[in-house]
């Protein structure tokens, strides 16, 4: 139980290349954080930074009121699940659990009340005597979780633990996670690059990109009100349809043609708008036209299951826009739609910075 | 693994022909031969041979010299084994921890194992040469009056260090390649879950180089024993005298300078004896140990 705290924490490799560049977090105690972002933003870095496993270059990390940053990895009082689990492959499941205890001092007796409270928890009580090769994906990724709960750490520190699992597995583990994390109460730091995971099990997000934090906030507010461009299009699924528009007769017009209306809140000259895909609905007999319509041709449909997926360009052929429509709905390519959306589902982002614009 | 189907059922034999071929005539018939004229006695001129039946083999198991010189070879063996596998460990090691797949550094560490054996030896004898040998001066400051080739324990020193500095490049080279295979996160994950570097080396590193260690103690014991027959011949420059000799250069010395053809075949029966025992052993007790990834 601890919290943890990220000063201006940058990180400069030896050739120069500045991986992490002056990040500061605070994660409350028993708070779940997920660093999300694109390969090559810096999350991993900044979490085995974090563990001890790689240096920081400049700024300062605490755990609970200590700084870490010269401490040991195995005296900061974390404990870390690998994306390849990292078991050991020559020791048992019991064994795996317990050598971090052994390396401590425990008793033996308490060592052994702790791994089998884990694989009690984690139902791996079975697979006891077992070698890891033994074992299979998800039984693999429970005995690394078991690792990490017997240490009873200050902080968990998850590496991408579920993206070698296939993706029924990745759901029930996610799930797992999320309600272990819960009943323990253990502050914990998850990486990932799945959008998805990141929204489900996060009390809290981090956007990263390019070793710089773009948001930090709840998930359902960084989806309401992505700060920048960068999270309108990382957040999501299908992502937020973004439209180079600027001012027009009246209001606000398409970059390359016709077929928008929109008012211009901000009196700006250009905007990049922002719409989700499920924000945008049908024009049609006894739907009122909202804050924004849209003129577009269809160009495929593609069918997922509890719902459907509109591709169209709109603008002659300038873009394509993605819309959410129910799942039994027709459309043939060529057809001529008309879309609409609410003032409070249109964003709009300064067309050159990408920030969010809001006054 | 992928499965062939073979078309004609005599095609795979033929193509394992050549080297079944190699193994019979170079391995399996001379085998044969020593087997037989181990138990004759040989005309040193081969006008005829004698049946004896097992005295060839009474002879050299009485014989004094020969339990002295089988009692070198195993001090010889044991030394050279542990010294160019722990040395080369301890290096490979120290370079694991610096080394991140730097070929050419990798290449020139791996230099002397492309050295032959002979070579080797010649090179070790100017090394401790009793007019020209830089090792005299080291010696001599320490108050060592070493004399190679007179006296028998400087000239065994001489051998197992010949033998061992020949020896460790080969088993730098596997050991490294065994350390830089240990997955990353693996190492990791052992220094979150353990501090001290020293006993994660014996509970983690160690148990998974094991597979290298153990295929390297068998490369290195059949190197110590039949292998260094070139180091030996150039220290001893073809007479032994009161040096020290291992059992394989005494089947030479017996067999080609003896003229005791009868003698030299029942001794080189013992060890391949030996061998056999010794492969049983290490596969039935040491293997057992040994983690396969």
């Amino acid at each position: 139980m601890a919290t943890i705290t990220l000063d201006t924490v940058r990180k400069v490799y030896a050739g120069g290349v500045e991986a992490v560049k002056g990040v500061s977090i605070d994660i409350a105690d028993g708070e779940f954080i997920v660093l999300v972002g694109p390969s090559g933003c810096g999350k991993s870095t900044l979490l085995r930074m974090i563990a001890g496993l790689e240096e920081i270059s400049t700024g300062e990390i605490r755990i609970g009121e200590k700084v870490v940053n010269k401490v040991d990895p195995a005296d900061r009082d974390i404990a870390m699940v690998f994306q390849n689990y990292a078991l050991y492959p020559h020791m048992t499941v019991y064994n795996n659990l317990a050598y971090g205890l052994k390396n401590r001092g425990m008793a033996k007796d308490e060592i052994d009340r702790r791994v089998k409270e884990a694989a009690r928890i984690l139902e791996i009580g079975d697979y006891l005597d077992r070698k890891p090769r033994a074992l299979s994906g998800g039984q693999r990724q429970r005995v690394a979780m078991g690792r990490a709960i017997v240490r009873e750490p200050a902080a968990f520190l998850f590496d991408e633990p579920l993206s070698n699992l296939d993706a029924k597995l990745r759901v029930q583990m996610r799930v797992e996670i999320k309600r272990l994390q819960k009943s323990l109460k253990t502050t914990s730091v998850y990486v990932t690059h799945d959008q998805l995971e990141a929204m489900t099990l996060a009390d809290r997000l981090v956007v990263l990109s390019g070793g710089n934090i773009e948001q930090i906030g709840a998930p359902i507010d960084v989806y309401d009100k992505p700060a920048s461009t960068f999270v309108a299009s990382f957040i999501g699924s299908p992502a937020m349809n973004l439209l180079k528009v600027r001012k027009g007769a009246a209001g606000l017009e398409l970059e390359t043609g016709s077929g928008l209306t929109a008012a211009n809140p901000y009196g700006r000259d250009r905007y990049t708008l922002g719409v989700r895909p499920e924000h945008l609905s049908l024009v049609e007999a006894g739907v009122p036209a909202g804050a924004l319509t849209l003129k577009a041709t269809v160009n495929v449909l593609e069918p997922v299951g509890a719902e459907s997926y509109l591709y169209a360009s709109c603008g002659g052929t300038g873009q394509e826009i993605v819309i959410r429509v129910e799942s039994h709905a027709r459309f043939e390519p060529g057809q001529e739609i008309t879309l609409t959306a609410q003032a409070k589902d249109v964003h709009f982002f300064d067309a050159d910075t990408g920030r969010r614009v809001e006054s | 693994m992928k499965r062939v189907q073979f078309t004609n059922a005599s095609l795979p034999y033929l193509l394992l022909l050549p080297q079944l071929a190699i193994i019979v005539i170079f391995f399996y018939w001379p085998s044969a031969q020593a087997i037989q004229s181990s138990f004759y006695l040989e005309d040193p001129f081969g006008f005829g041979s004698t049946f004896v039946g097992m005295e060839n083999y009474t002879d050299v198991l009485g014989s004094n010299e020969y339990a002295s010189i089988a009692r070198f070879t195993i001090a010889f063996t044991l030394l050279v084994t542990f010294l160019s596998l722990s040395i080369a460990l301890l290096l490979a090691v120290k370079a694991d921890a610096v080394l991140k797949g730097s070929s050419t550094y990798k290449t020139l560490l791996m230099w002397v194992y492309a050295v032959a054996p002979p070579v080797a030896g010649l090179m070790g004898v100017m090394f401790f040469d009793m007019h020209i040998g830089p090792f005299l001066k080291v010696a001599a400051f320490f108050g060592w009056d070493f004399k190679i080739g007179l006296n028998y324990f400087d000239t065994a020193f001489a051998m197992v260090v010949i033998a061992v500095w020949k020896q460790i490049p080969y088993n730098f080279i596997f050991f490294l390649s065994g350390l830089q295979a240990i997955p990353k996160s693996v190492r990791e994950a052992s220094m979150i879950d353990c501090r001290s570097g020293f006993r994660r080396f014996w509970s983690i590193i160690l148990p998974l180089l094991a597979p290298t260690a153990f295929f390297l103690l068998i490369i290195n014991m059949t190197y110590s024993l039949f292998d260094t027959f070139g180091i030996v011949d150039v220290v001893v420059k073809d007479k032994a005298a009161n040096n020290p000799i291992t059992l394989v250069y005494k089947v030479y010395m017996d067999g080609f300078r003896g003229g005791d053809l009868g003698g030299s075949s029942a001794q080189s029966v013992i060890l391949m004896l030996v061998v056999f025992v010794l492969t049983i052993f290490q596969f039935r007790f040491i293997e057992r140990r040994v983690h396969y990834g």
